[in-house]
């Protein structure tokens, strides 16, 4: 299964058609997929609150947006996500890099890793974690779920979903 | 002139648009000089006007007006560049820039001091951008719609606040008014 084009698919299918994103070595094949494609507009953002707020625009704007980024990311956007996704009830699916998580070789990114389900559940964001390949099958579920209950979803993809860092 | 006669000046131009706006004071003011389903008040999330806006600009084809401030342009400096490198011709950020921030007390931002947030916006690459005196607002807002080319309106202006009620309007309402007025 080519993970990326799937994860790309159910997008799609979605109808999820604004996509922001930060850079990841995890998403690199996902970002390049959205890319890809035409019925996706990709706009990169410089910092994930800022995403959020391209995001929050799209949607009053009709379109249903979705954003990437890296969980170090939950640490920067817990005020745009309380004040702006929550408070103003937005939907926003997450696809999040978990990194510093089994397999992780760069002892910081752990740092982080052990508050990402804390701070996700303090918010009372509905969490899900990618561990196996298999896991990927829910994605398309998920996505309806956050379209229903317009609630910002994190989707949490560690290194053993993505197959480990290599040779890293 | 303070932000808030700015506000005065242009509420008859802001009427007929989507006008996303500032959080804190400039959006008391706005919604207490003239309410409208097709504002959308930011009641949290300081220095996101400028991406919202550039979102919803994105994603239709309506014209959107940002009004923002220096303090929360510099609080997200990272919207320019992004601003100039997707360009939504339907998009025009309108930076009130009277060098304070205005919510919190009136201190000094940057902006008052020696940086200049129309040469940043030029070197993040905007092509459109207009410097103008708070009394010619109207006018300068009025050309940029006109011209149908994506805008940044550096306006400078004098540091001050009108004294307004808070917004009580609950967000989902704020959303969703304004949501229907972005489909009308």
């Amino acid at each position: 299964m080519d993970i990326d084009k799937k994860i790309v698919d159910d997008l799609v299918a979605n109808d999820v058609s604004f996509i922001t994103t930060v850079p990841c070595k995890q998403l690199a094949g996902v970002i390049e997929e959205i890319d890809a494609r035409k019925e996706i507009f990709h706009i990169p953002s410089n910092k994930e609150d800022e995403g959020m707020g391209l995001c929050a625009g799209a949607f009053m704007g009709g379109k249903r947006p979705a954003i990437i980024m890296q969980n170090t990311a939950i640490g920067v956007t817990i005020n745009t996500l309380a004040t702006l996704i929550q408070y103003y009830r937005m939907p926003l699916p997450m696809l999040i890099s978990y990194r510093g998580e089994l397999r992780e070789p760069v002892a910081c990114q752990v740092e982080m890793a052990v508050h990402t389900k804390a701070l996700l559940a303090q918010m009372n964001i509905p969490t899900y974690h990618f561990h196996h390949q298999a896991d990927v099958e829910e994605l398309d579920a998920i996505l309806k779920y956050t379209f229903m209950c317009n609630k910002p979803v994190a989707i949490l993809t560690d290194a053993n979903f993505w197959g480990g860092y290599g040779d890293q | 002139m303070i932000r808030s006669e700015i506000l005065k000046n242009i509420a008859p131009i802001l009427r007929d648009q989507l006008v996303v706006c500032n959080i804190g004071i400039p959006s008391q003011e706005l919604h207490a000089i003239d309410d409208q389903p097709s504002n959308f008040y930011m009641l949290g999330t300081m220095g996101l006007s400028s991406s919202i806006g550039l979102g919803l600009a994105l994603a239709q084809p309506k014209p959107v007006i940002s009004i923002d401030g220096d303090g929360s342009v510099l609080t997200n400096l990272g919207t320019l560049p992004t601003i100039a490198n997707n360009v939504a011709d339907n998009f025009i950020l309108l930076i009130i820039d009277n060098g304070s921030y205005g919510s919190t007390g009136d201190q000094p931002t940057y902006a008052g001091k020696k940086t200049r947030l129309e040469k940043v916006a030029e070197a993040c690459g905007c092509e459109n951008v207009v410097t103008c005196q708070a009394e010619d607002t109207g006018e300068v807002l009025q050309a940029a719609l006109d011209s149908r080319k994506m805008t940044v309106i550096v306006c400078k202006c004098e540091s001050g606040n009108a004294k307004h009620p808070v917004i009580t309007m609950d967000p989902v309402v704020i959303r969703d008014r304004f949501m229907k007025a972005v489909q009308a």
